[in-house]
């Protein structure tokens, strides 16, 4: 376990990174069970059409509650897109996206946020020009009850929330592991601390589901092992979380079960022994040697 | 600052991703000019700031008795009424500041809002008008209440679509207020309304102390009220509504997708921007003691963006100062007042292409108790030995 | 404050008129036909100008606003040609030739005039502003700028350059008599509004034909639907921004003639303003980015702002209904009567 007491690294390069916790105080305040469980999330007949292009076909699965779910599939498969059509970006042509059993579909984004959903990009987008701190608890507010009035004056309950940010916030960092950069400007942050500022920020809206959209792409093999113990330690604090990765060791290490899309439509779902040895999965990474499939 | 900051971009692939955010990152830790300033006022202990603050307050009180060269005005210019034109646009440069520099919306038509207040303040207190009379104090709050509900009615239906028809919007706005109050009979379109109201007190030979010839009380109260401005502002600031605001700046979608109800917070920020910009329209109509339709054209709205922008859009400091700039230099200079909004339309476009942050560039510091994160230690478990000698402020607070 | 209150005209001495908002439907009734005639034929010069914005703003999802400056020195090309072609107060009488060969003059004249404004706003502007991927904040703010920058440019140099000062607008074009061509509905059509409203019709064909075929407007379409992939195809994106900006000026050029054979007075350096507030609103109306729908959204605002000012009386109030179509439109049905089509429209 890591000392009640941490020194300050001198340089952001070498982060040692010890089996993160997420401190007192920072934790979901929900009971929240944590074996996996019956569903979180259901998405059912999930179809996109972008004029005539099929981007998904009829797409169902579930997410149990504290699983890890990885979605993979072969480029074009469709996985940005039924992850976009889950978390709201797009609205779906036809099907239906619950979250404990309460559609999804139609809302807007930071409703759905609210609800329980939060997501990570593929490519960063953090506020730049805020620090660290401060992006995490951008995340924070969504939680927080201030109103404008309240703001204004700062009355009470404002200055109750923002002491509690202040807690919450760096907690959030210490658990991802960039604490000391907590006043730095996320622009100016490493490119390893920038991915993990928007894992952060992300668990600091409270979500039910956590939804990571290829959280290692550019990391090198010892980042990539980091950012599976720190998925593992997100589901051991009760969140349930969905993957898409590229990287099939990383998948298959950290998850408990994958999805697989090929051409917009479920290739598979099973756990990842069964998957690795999937010939249809073999088939649609590596293509058949007779299909002329496009 | 937004304005030098771009969108999320799409990377080819996540190596040269990560490439270029590492290159931006070390790129950007260079040092701008005014950082080492900044950097010397965070380091100072609260008393020493609110000591220095206090000086430059005093300063700015002592201001119309300050009339000598090379600050003072030419023959012919009032310096106390020029102190008081300087105060009213450092009002609507941080009032337009919440607009274009917190939220990053464009708003070309901000001497709509003005002209509002300012007839509000006229129509209540002149005998001119017919509608019932208040004493000329009760119209400031009136003016914000009703520029704030003209910003909503505006707003909400342009605030859903992109920053480029809130700008043509309010650009027509703008001009379509100034039409108004030359075509609607009740308005006195160039006659206008004589005898604006103005707060109470006397003298000691019985004469009002608020009256058109001298700027120096009216300077005065603007002055207060710019300070109660600054405080909200800033309280503003460093709570979620201020995180709000530039988050939506920074990257509207993310925003929306980590939470923030974006509509509602856009809305609040135009309807606060107009709000001021009526507060300070009344304090106008108050101290010139006359409205009519000739004062509020499209191109002041043009200098009041002028003196957000040079002033450095986003802070609220920077945006006052560039008020007080725009005001001052054609009252100074007296032979290029003719030529101010050639210059300043030369200006922006300047500005844009090579120094988009303006004078004073922005760190908004965004979170109410930031020092409390500089002394935050993780909690110790319950069970490790208590040899954490720094463990205190942090867990136990 | 706005009640709408159906109020007379005041009886009497009324030494004020304290009315808000006076509608006079009869008058509007009496003179519906001329009025709906009148609305097309300034609608069509609004929807020559509109494409000037439609086009830019589906290339570069850019409201150029200074393109109402593009317009006013066309303007003032024309108005300055015509003056010294001889069509001044004292012009003698000229054959038909003659004046279809001066008009025509004058209108190669602001064309060139404002399509040289335009590339050069585009050159010095807004380039650099690409250049550094600057943020569309930046751009809007520049835009307006520029046009200020323009427009005081001509308040200062207009008297030094021989004219009256600038604060004042040039001198009248005295334009030839209008003769009435068509009756219809007991109501008169006259050549010019005939003229205008053909040549724009024309002119926009003309556009809209030059977008939908050929190279140039494939790259135009292609350029305002995805950037960079034209640009992988081999488009040269410079270059069809400058086009597109060529093209708004030259039909914005178009645009002052007419303006001029309507209105032939008062081109003062902020003429162009409350005109391009107008126009932009008939872009929107009809369909942002979307050549047809400047047409159409011309027409059509032009009609509704022609009655609006009959309606209530003062011909301001024509700007005020502009305006308020603005608002609606982006409130109701943002994307306009036609859609956005730029992009989509096909070969």
């Amino acid at each position: 376990m890591s000392d009640a007491v941490q020194a300050v690294p001198a340089s952001d390069d070498i982060e040692t990174f010890d089996e993160p916790a997420l401190v007192e105080g920072a934790e979901s305040e929900r009971e929240v069970a944590v074996e996996v469980g019956e569903n979180l999330v259901e998405v059912r007949n999930l179809t996109m059409k972008f004029g005539g292009l099929l981007a998904l076909d009829d797409v169902s699965f579930d997410i149990k509650r504290g699983e890890i779910l990885g979605l993979i599939g072969p480029n074009g498969a469709g996985k940005t897109t039924c992850f976009n059509a889950m978390t709201g970006v797009y609205k779906p042509t036809s099907g239906d996206v619950l979250l404990e059993g309460v559609s999804l579909k139609g809302r807007k984004q930071h409703k759905i946020t609210r609800m329980g959903l939060a997501r990570t990009f593929q490519n960063i987008r953090l506020f730049g020009d805020m620090t660290a701190l401060e992006n995490v608890v951008v995340g924070l507010d969504a939680r927080h009850r201030t109103s404008v009035p309240g703001a204004l004056l700062r009355l009470p309950r404002h200055v109750r929330e923002e002491a509690s940010s202040i807690d919450r916030g760096m907690a959030l960092l210490e658990f991802v592991g960039i604490a000391q950069h907590a006043e730095k400007r996320a622009r100016e942050l490493s490119y390893g601390s920038q991915r993990r500022l928007e894992i952060a920020r992300a668990l600091a809206t409270d979500p039910k589901l956590l939804c990571l959209d290829e959280p290692a792409a550019g990391f090198n093999p010892a980042e990539k092992e980091e950012l599976m113990a720190l998925i593992r330690a997100i589901r051991e604090e009760g969140y349930t979380v969905l993957l898409i990765e590229h990287d099939m060791k990383l998948v298959m290490g950290v998850t408990d079960r994958i999805v697989v899309l090929e051409f917009g439509r479920k290739l598979a779902d099973d756990v990842p022994k069964a998957i690795r040895n999937d010939p249809r999965v073999i088939a649609a990474y590596l293509g058949e040697p007779e299909d002329d499939a496009a | 600052m937004s304005l030098s900051s771009d969108g999320p971009k799409i990377m080819p692939d996540a190596e040269s991703a990560r490439e270029a955010i590492e290159t931006e990152s070390i790129a950007v830790r260079r040092h701008g000019p005014f950082v080492h300033l900044r950097e010397r006022w965070n380091e100072l202990p609260r008393q020493a700031q609110w000591a220095w603050l206090l000086i430059v307050v005093a300063i700015a009180f002592a201001l119309p008795y300050l009339n000598f060269f090379p600050l003072t005005t030419e023959p012919g210019n009032d310096w106390p009424i020029a102190c008081f034109s300087m105060a009213v646009y450092a009002l609507v440069g941080v009032g337009l500041n919440i607009v274009i520099g917190y939220a990053g919306l464009l708003d070309l038509g901000y001497v709509a809002f003005f002209a509002v207040g300012s007839y509000t303040a006229a129509m209540f207190t002149s005998p001119d008008s017919p509608l019932a009379k208040i004493p000329y104090l009760w119209t400031l709050p009136l003016a914000i209440a009703i520029t704030m509900f003209f910003g909503v009615l505006l707003g909400v239906p342009t605030l859903r679509l992109r920053g480029d028809y809130l700008a043509i919007v309010t650009l027509g706005f703008g001009e379509i207020v100034r039409i108004l109050a030359t075509i609607i009979p009740a308005m006195n379109g160039q006659v206008g309304f004589q005898n604006v109201g103005h707060p109470p007190g006397t003298d000691a030979h019985g004469l009002p102390v608020f009256v058109v010839s001298n700027g120096t009380p009216w300077y005065w109260l603007t002055l207060a009220v710019i300070i109660i401005v600054l405080l909200l502002a800033g309280n503003l600031e460093r709570s979620r509504v201020g995180r709000a605001w530039v988050a939506i700046r920074e990257d509207e979608d993310a925003a929306e997708i980590m939470g923030v109800p974006t509509f509602k917070y856009k809305v609040w920020a135009f309807a606060m921007g107009a709000g001021v910009g009526g507060l300070s329209g009344a304090l106008f109509a108050g101290q010139v003691g006359f409205v009519n339709n000739q004062k509020f054209d499209v191109q002041t709205s043009i200098l009041f963006v002028a003196a957000v922008v040079l002033g450095g859009a986003g802070n609220k400091v920077g945006a006052l100062l560039g008020g007080a700039i725009v005001a001052y230099i054609p009252v100074r200079f007296t032979a290029i007042a003719d030529y101010k909004y050639l210059i300043f339309g030369v200006v922006l476009v300047l500005l844009m292409i090579f120094r988009s942050q303006g004078l004073v560039p922005a760190k908004m510091r965004l979170l109410a108790f930031a020092r409390r994160a500089m002394h935050w230690v993780p909690p110790t478990e319950p069970k490790s030995a208590p040899e954490s000698a720094n463990a205190t402020e942090g867990s136990a607070s | 404050m706005l009640e709408l209150v159906l109020a007379a005209a005041p009886i009497g001495v009324a030494p004020t008129d304290n009315s808000w908002i006076n509608f006079d439907f009869t008058a509007l009734f009496q003179n519906f036909w001329s009025a709906t005639f009148d609305g097309v034929t300034f609608g069509a010069v609004y929807g020559l100008i509109a494409v000037g914005y439609t086009l830019v703003y589906g290339v570069l999802s850019l409201i150029n606003f200074a393109h109402s400056e593009v317009f006013i020195v066309g303007a003032y090309g024309v108005v300055v040609t015509l003056l010294t072609l001889g069509f001044g107060p004292n012009a003698p009488t000229l054959s038909p030739v003659a004046i279809i060969g001066d008009l025509l003059l004058a209108m190669i004249v602001g064309m060139i005039a404002s399509a040289l404004t335009a590339l050069l706003l585009e050159r010095i502007a807004y380039r650099p502003l690409r250049r550094r991927n600057a943020p569309r904040l930046a751009f809007l703010i520049t835009a307006i700028g520029a046009s200020f920058a323009i427009q005081y440019t001509i308040f200062l140099i207009q008297g030094p350059l021989g004219g009256p000062s600038g604060a004042n607008a040039m001198p009248s074009v005295t334009m030839f008599q209008q003769h009435p061509v068509f009756d219809v509905f007991g109501t008169i059509i006259y050549d010019v509004q005939l003229i205008i409203v053909i040549a724009a019709i024309v002119l926009m064909i003309a556009t809209d034909l030059f977008i939908r075929r050929g190279r140039t407007g494939r790259g135009i379409r292609a350029v305002a639907q995805d950037p960079d992939t034209a640009t992988l195809m081999g488009v040269n994106r410079e270059r069809i921004i400058v086009i597109t900006f060529v093209v708004g000026g030259i039909l914005a050029g178009a645009a002052a003639l007419f303006y001029i054979m309507l209105v032939p007075s008062g081109v003062i350096y902020n003429g162009g303003f409350i005109l391009g507030v107008k126009a932009f609103a008939a872009a929107v109306l009809g369909g942002i980015g979307n050549v047809r729908g400047a047409l159409l959204g011309g027409l059509l605002l032009g009609v509704i702002s022609n009655y609006g000012q009959i309606l209530l009386g003062d011909a301001q109030w024509a700007d005020v209904v502009a305006f308020v179509v603005l608002v609606l439109v982006l409130l109701i049905r943002p994307e306009g009567i036609l859609g956005q089509t730029l992009g989509r429209s096909r070969a």
